[in-house]
């Protein structure tokens, strides 16, 4: 009989625990049963990651650390938006806001910490916000869109992210800061100053020795007043002047409490059964806000949890590495000034360059750095060993360990002198050796192998570079350094840039894309025209202006070019059905225009070929006369929507696919999308209209439809992926648009469904589709209203509207 | 420009209003097909309409810098040397290009 499984309760659900539940189900799987209760009603998301969120540079799936998936294949219960209110230690139980009580063997408080508020008056206004979370980034993005004046009181790490990001959104910001240099824990004055000069540079109006007095507005924010009386008018107020650990709960149920929750060096509260990591706790009277002695303390609660008695945290000092705002800063040790010390200073005032490491006698105590920080590891290194510096290693000691022979060495090679035990990332303590063995274990290739299976550079990243040099020493060139596929020679960024930041800066129109994003060429290439059309097009319904130049011939004119220069013409024929008198329209063109070749496609159409571009306009009316439309057969949109006859007459025929067909096809023709989609309902089980491989597909049975995505069946053969089954014809209409607009939204051009489905993932596109209701009506609507502009006959525009006539006429010389 | 006479052998095709910004039109003349094709900055070139790989109509190709894309097989032509770019080898022939109070004049004969 196997040991009954102990509970494991969880109070929040922020990167630490999160990292000790990592550690958990690596030692000892089946240990625990697992329950957290998460205040924020999501996932467990990388914190640092929140700025480029803000900015836009980031979306927030990209940031998550465990998606749904991550909680059910671990058996772990996700309680999201539970407030714990109340630990009953005596009854061992928890119990949450709306009522939720279990009970618990050990129990880990990971309540994080809460951002001081500085109870000036106004300080409750509506528009005074906090920078802590994602609801708070969400918050910020509403009010942002509507521009205006953004005052951030606190210039440290976290005042200067939030003023970036809100600068990128378009506001204009003041930064509000009490001592007279920015980050002053962090960097010395200079240091500091470097900092200011730089944001000013950006737009950002900095303001130091400022003392705020008091926020001012009737029923919502209106300025800020200072000290010294100065008024500034603003629409919001981000309060970052600094983070308290959140002890209430632990306190009412009788912990003891510092400043923060204060556990031994197992992470143990002076409750046996109770521990707890993360920025609520307190340790010999330290409190911790950064990723790496966070983790370091996760790991030894995961261990102590699994049994270990070996495992005991010792309080180290920290190095600070950093990217405000993209300014690359590192700071170690005790970098204070003194009389009995020494500073070495190096200045590149153009480079944006300051380095500054201060000695006591031959001991290197404190190192900062502004701009350049690669050697920050080996300064730290040095400081913490209290290695002696001897007199003819001080005069290169500034240059780092590239010079520390006299002669500079190549990244490379600096990476090959690394120590195995050196730390290259400092969030995750993951030193060369366990890169490099991690490499030669699993065979790795890329940086995004190294950082799954090392977790190497997956939190902050600034080690990215280091990371991709130490892959290059390994790999010599089998490793290519960017494994980002880029949209064509025109531009080193990929199609998933191109469309964030085409969203996040705003652009709308092909030549702000190419001078903001710095195209190589002067006006693109065949490549990327069209694919930027498109994105734009997604971008902005209704409102970006079609480039037709950029288009591809086919899509440009509304008809497949054929090999002499002639046209093919393939009318709609909606879920396949036509019509005696459809059928004679057809027949007299044909004859009246003397068309070569007819033929049935295998999309269910006649398709019409060896046209005059000159007779095209004058096709296209007779057929528009019959009540036919353009078929898109030439676009990168929907085709056809194909269909078996179903319940109106087939014998097994389980509901109207035909209808069903039909009526799809009439909802999606027109929709520009990354690549050509196929659709395809069959009416029951046997699949006579083969709807297992479209890139849509819809199968009737009895009890319903079943929805299929990521079929093929061209170059390669795919069947597709069942998403899910609803029961009413209406939820089949949701479903197959919602997927449709998901893929118009995040497909590289040229991408078909099925290539996306490879990359983004069955169960990320479940998560968006099936198992959130709203994302999935927002989806909706938002396909329908695009579709407002696109669902006008490009033929009938040409044939009686006149438009592009030039492109059917050729030119006559005058004489 | 002297005048509006008619110059020996210069063919007068059209307004330069008349060909769409980084597009193209084509005429026939007695050599066959010939595209006026008018790039980005405003300037305007004339080559035989038939891409030197399949014969390829260049005049429906997409217009870039000073090149232009086959629709057929995606050769590029130097619309300045009718050179194929790139891996391809191929010419096309060129003929001067004249604008004239807004007319584009193309001289055909050489």
């Amino acid at each position: 009989m196997s040991k009954a499984k102990e509970r494991l309760v969880v109070i929040g659900n922020g990167m630490a625990p999160g990292r000790v539940l990592e550690t958990i189900f690596e030692q000892d799987p089946g240990k625990f049963d697992v329950i957290i209760f998460n205040a924020e009603p999501r996932v467990n998301y990388n914190r640092i990651m929140l700025s480029p969120v803000l900015s836009g540079e980031q979306s927030y799936d990209e940031i998550i650390i465990h998606g749904d998936d991550w909680y059910a294949d671990h058996g772990v219960t996700l309680h999201k938006g539970h407030k714990v209110v109340e630990i009953d230690r005596a009854a061992k139980t928890v119990t949450s806001e709306p009522g939720e009580t279990v009970s618990y063997d050990k129990l880990l408080i990971a309540t994080g910490s809460n951002p001081f508020i500085i109870p000036l008056p106004g300080h409750d206004l509506p528009g005074v916000l906090a920078y802590r979370d994602l609801d708070d980034v969400n918050n910020m993005l509403n009010m942002a869109s509507a521009r205006g004046r953004a005052v951030v009181i606190g210039g440290g790490l976290l005042g200067l992210e939030a003023a970036a990001g809100l600068l990128a959104q378009g506001m204009q910001v003041t930064v509000l800061h009490l001592m007279p240099t920015l980050m002053e824990r962090q960097l010395d004055p200079a240091a500091g100053y470097l900092l200011e000069k730089e944001l000013c540079s950006r737009g950002i109006d900095i303001r130091t020795e400022a003392n705020t007095k008091e926020i001012v507005g009737e029923g919502k924010v209106e300025g800020v007043r200072l000290e010294d009386g100065t008024d500034i008018a603003c629409d919001m107020v981000v309060m970052a002047v600094g983070i308290r650990p959140n002890t209430s709960l632990a306190e009412q149920s009788g912990l003891q409490i510092g400043r923060g929750i204060t556990v031994d060096a197992c992470m143990r509260t002076s409750d046996p059964d109770i521990f707890s990591v993360g920025e609520c706790v307190e340790f010999d009277g330290h409190c911790y806000g950064l990723v790496a002695p966070l983790y370091e303390q996760a790991r030894i609660c995961g261990n102590v949890l699994c049994g270990a008695d070996d495992a005991a945290y010792v309080h180290s000092e920290t190095s600070t590495k950093l990217k405000v705002t993209g300014v690359d800063l590192f700071s170690a040790g005790d970098f204070a000034d003194g009389d009995e010390r020494e500073e070495i200073v190096f200045r590149d005032a153009s480079r944006g360059i300051y380095k500054r490491l201060i000695l006591e006698g031959d001991q290197l105590v404190g190192a900062v750095l502004y701009g350049d920080t690669a050697d920050g590891a080996w300064f730290f290194s040095k400081i913490k060993d209290g290695e002696a510096i001897e007199t003819e290693a001080r005069d290169t000691l500034i240059f780092g360990p590239s010079f520390a022979g006299g002669t500079p060495l190549d990244p490379m090679e600096a990476v090959a002198a690394l120590p195995d035990e050196a730390e290259i990332c400092g969030c995750n303590g993951v030193s060369k050796g366990k890169i490099l063995s991690a490499i030669d274990a699993d065979g790795l290739t890329d940086l995004d192998g190294v950082r799954v299976c090392t977790k190497a550079s997956s939190s902050c990243g600034t080690c990215t570079g280091l990371v991709e040099s130490l892959l290059a020493f390994k790999l010599g060139d089998a490793f290519e350094k960017n494994a980002v596929k880029t949209m064509c020679g025109c531009t080193d960024l990929g199609h998933s840039d191109v469309r964030r930041l085409i969203v996040s800066q705003k652009l709308k129109s092909i030549p702000a894309v190419m001078q903001e994003l710095g195209w190589k060429t002067s006006c693109g290439c065949a490549k990327c025209r069209p694919a930027l059309n498109y994105y734009l097009l997604a971008a902005w319904p209704g409102e970006y202006k079609d480039d037709n130049q950029s288009r591809f011939i086919n899509e440009r004119v509304h008809a497949n070019i054929q090999k002499d220069g002639t046209y093919s013409v393939v009318p709609r024929a909606w879920g396949g059905m036509t019509s005696a008198d459809e059928l004679r329209a057809l027949a007299d063109v044909i004859d009246k225009f003397q068309i070569p070749t007819v033929k049935y496609t295998g999309g269910q159409r006649i398709d019409m070929l060896g046209v005059k571009k000159e007779d095209l306009p004058g096709v296209w009316g007779d057929l528009n006369k019959a009540g036919m439309v353009s078929g898109h057969a030439y676009g990168k949109s929907l085709r056809t929507v194909k269909t078996c006859v179903g319940s109106e007459w087939c014998r097994f025929g389980t509901q109207d696919s035909t209808g069903l067909g039909i009526k799809l096809e009439k909802m999606m023709w027109g929709s520009w999308t990354p690549h050509k989609v196929k659709l395809a309902v069959s009416g029951c089980p046997r699949n006579c209209a083969e709807a297992t491989c479209k890139d849509i597909g819809v199968v009737c049975v009895d009890s319903g439809y079943e929805i299929h995505i990521g079929g093929a069946a061209g170059m390669e053969v795919r069947g597709t992926d069942i998403l899910c089954k609803v029961e009413t014809e209406a939820e089949a209409l949701e479903y197959c648009a919602a997927v449709l607009q998901l893929y118009r939204d995040q497909g590289h051009y040229l991408e078909r469904i099925y290539k996306w489905l490879a990359r983004v993932g069955l169960d990320k596109i479940h998560a968006q589709i099936v198992e959130d209701d709203n994302n999935r009506q927002d989806l909706y609507e938002r396909f329908l209203f695009a579709q407002k502009f696109s669902q006008t006959d490009p033929w009938a525009e040409r044939a009686t509207g006149g438009v592009d006539a030039h492109e059917f006429k050729t030119l006559v010389p005058a004489e | 420009m002297d005048g509006m006479q008619p110059l020996e052998n210069w063919l007068n095709v059209c307004d330069l209003e008349d060909i769409p910004v980084r597009g193209a039109r084509r005429f026939e003349t007695s050599l066959g097909e010939i595209a006026v094709f008018r790039t980005k900055d405003q300037s305007v070139y004339a080559i035989d309409n038939r891409c030197p790989h399949k014969n390829g109509p260049l005049s429906e190709g997409i217009v870039h810098d000073t090149g232009v894309t086959c629709p057929l097989h995606g050769w590029i032509i130097d619309l300045q040397s009718g050179e194929a770019r790139g891996a391809d080898s191929g010419c096309v022939k060129t003929y001067p290009v004249k604008l004239a109070e807004g007319r584009v004049l193309v001289k055909t004969v050489l």
